[in-house]
């Protein structure tokens, strides 16, 4: 049976034709797929599922609440709790939302210094997804390489913070510390290990026939409805079409922020065909459509590429960088309000911020736009239809963190 | 477009149903009455030029100083806001902010939540957006289609993100504090 013809019409798949009576399965909080607690409700026809209901908030914490009762900067362990696995990128775009509404420039070496981390960050957030992903689907062996790599480069963070989860690295006016004498040599001698394992990764996930066979045409994800349940990031990419002349909607390319736009890389949308994955000739696995699992997937997997080059050139620009590595904050914040996206490494995460006008240090109200928030919204969408046995392809290659989900 | 040419695309299409506007903050907004807003944002999603295909946030932000003495220097009267941000798919990086202003309770009286038509049908991301604003901040979407609490149980009592919320002393025998 080939991959491409494995639809809802397959006369093969007895799953389809097995119909009972409605019902409804629970399913988590602590299933281990769901990536966190979350409870998804699913109702079933015999194996087809009809609707799913997530239900949330098992960690919510309120913190924008917190966040009208602290200062901008006492804020910043709380955002590293909303998505854990990006600490740094939840850290940088707070800081970034602060910076806007007080008008402050940033220092040339702060923002080099902010790109290393926020790329290195999002390495180490798309291996832990690649290698969840492959949890999901019942395959151990990626989720040990992925974290092999990872373990370096949380020992890079730990080199520059001290911490190896919760960073507070980035913080308001620039970056906590500069980096430590001979840092900029060890990330370049991590890259060039890293650089030949990608190819590995590929082996033994993207063109792995039973990972194919999981992943190709199930979820699809339309263009039209991702923009609509405003999916961003990798899942919306995931869902574009370069020949179609979708725009590569990458907030580092189309709004850029510390510099971006003086960098050297490519968003990355599908089709993958003049993409380097390491193993050339290399044609994209049968039975794949744009907008399934399995592109998703493959958005993150060449993202950590594009980093890479991003990471090479930042650390060639930090010993010529001017400025400081950071800047004091003004005391109390402006009366106003600014509003700023980030690109991190599971979408567009927004932060919303109210001076008082009193010009008090406090904010009147931090709002967290979350990027997996909406992201989760699409599920009961693209899993209407499916197999029971789909749902966890299918809301791993959503990837969201239930941290920054219930904030 | 830049933002003062959306405003005045605006300004030329409803006139003087829109109240009031900024252009010298960081992201410029207008500001309409939640009666024009279904019609605002359908203008502001399907006319050429402006195609805001993608509402990127719905905020409450609840004005009010809780505490009596520091209320009169507070710099605003007690009201609510709930504010959308937008984006354009079509032209990237073009990106606007609505505003609507709300008393903070229907008819003055306590309890009874201000309300806003809802804009699930025009965004998807309305429908759990505007549910986490109705569970944080009290503010009801009419014509919503499944309006119920997300974030928080559904027994809970309050809106935590109004500034005159009392924090519960225990919940189900959980103590609060």
């Amino acid at each position: 049976m080939s991959t491409g013809t494995l639809s809802r019409q397959e006369p093969t798949i007895v799953e389809y034709d097995v119909r009972t009576d409605e019902m409804l399965v629970n399913m988590g909080p602590q299933h281990p797929s769901t990536h966190g607690v979350l409870r998804l409700v699913l109702r079933t026809d015999g194996e087809v599922i009809s609707e799913v209901t997530p239900h949330l908030g098992y960690l919510h914490r309120c913190a924008e609440k917190i966040g009208e009762n602290v200062t901008p900067i006492q804020f910043i362990p709380y955002t590293d709790r909303m998505d854990y696995l990006a600490g740094m990128n939840m850290n940088l775009a707070y800081s970034l939302a602060v910076e806007k509404l007080c008008g402050m420039k940033i220092p040339e070496k702060a923002q080099v210094i902010r790109v290393i981390i926020a790329e290195l960050n999002r390495i180490a957030s798309h291996l832990v997804g690649m290698g969840a992903y492959g949890l999901d689907l019942g395959t151990f062996s990626p989720f040990l390489y992925a974290f092999r790599e990872r373990e370096m480069i949380l020992d890079l963070f730990e080199e520059v913070c001290g911490a190896r989860l919760t960073y507070s690295y980035i913080t308001i006016g620039g970056v906590h510390d500069d980096l430590p004498p001979g840092w900029i040599e060890r990330c370049q001698k991590f890259l060039d290990y890293f650089k030949p394992r990608i190819p590995e990764y590929h082996t033994l996930l993207t063109t792995n026939h039973i990972f194919v066979q999981r992943t190709a045409n199930v979820g699809v994800l339309s263009k039209e409805t991702a923009l609509s349940y405003g999916c961003t990031g990798p899942v919306l990419r995931g869902s574009l079409d370069r020949r179609k002349g979708d725009p590569a909607w990458d907030l580092r390319k189309i709004e850029p922020y510390c510099g971006y736009e003086t960098y050297d890389f490519r968003a990355v949308i599908p089709p993958f065909d003049d993409w380097d994955v390491g193993n050339r000739p290399w044609e994209p696995p049968p039975g794949t459509v744009i907008g399934d699992a399995w592109h998703r997937f493959m958005v993150r997997m060449l993202e950590v590429v594009e980093s890479i080059k991003i990471i090479e050139q930042a650390l060639k620009r930090y010993p010529n960088a001017q400025g400081a590595h950071r800047i004091e904050p003004p005391k109390h914040l402006p009366a106003g309000e600014a509003y700023q996206e980030t690109e991190a490494p599971r979408g567009q995460m927004g932060f919303y911020i109210v001076g008082r006008p009193t010009k008090d240090a406090v904010p009147l109200r931090v709002r967290a736009r979350s990027s997996c928030f909406c992201n989760l919204s699409v599920a009961n969408e693209i899993c209407r239809g499916c197999l029971i046995a789909d749902i966890p392809a299918i809301v791993g290659s959503l990837d969201f963190v239930m941290g920054e989900v219930d904030r | 477009m830049s933002p003062a040419e959306i405003i005045a695309t605006l300004e030329k299409k409803f006139g003087d149903r829109i109240k009031a506007k900024r252009l010298d903050v960081p992201d410029a907004y207008v500001v309409i009455e939640p009666g024009d807003l279904l019609e605002v944002c359908r203008f502001l999603r399907d006319e050429p030029g402006l195609r805001f295909e993608i509402l990127n946030c719905i905020t409450g932000v609840d004005y009010l100083e809780p505490d009596p003495k520091k209320a009169p220097k507070a710099g605003f009267e007690p009201h609510l806001e709930v504010v959308y941000h937008l984006s354009s798919f079509t032209y990237p990086g073009q990106r606007f902010c609505l505003k609507l202003m709300l008393p903070r309770w229907k008819d003055n009286q306590p309890g009874q939540l201000p309300e806003v038509p809802s804009v699930a049908s025009l965004w998807r991301t309305a429908d759990w957006h505007e549910r986490e604003v109705y569970d944080l901040c009290g503010i009801y979407f009419t014509g919503h289609p499944d309006l119920r609490r997300i974030l928080l149980a559904d027994d809970w009592e309050g809106h935590p993100l109004r500034k005159d919320y009392e924090f519960p002393l225990e919940y189900h025998g959980i103590r609060g504090r």
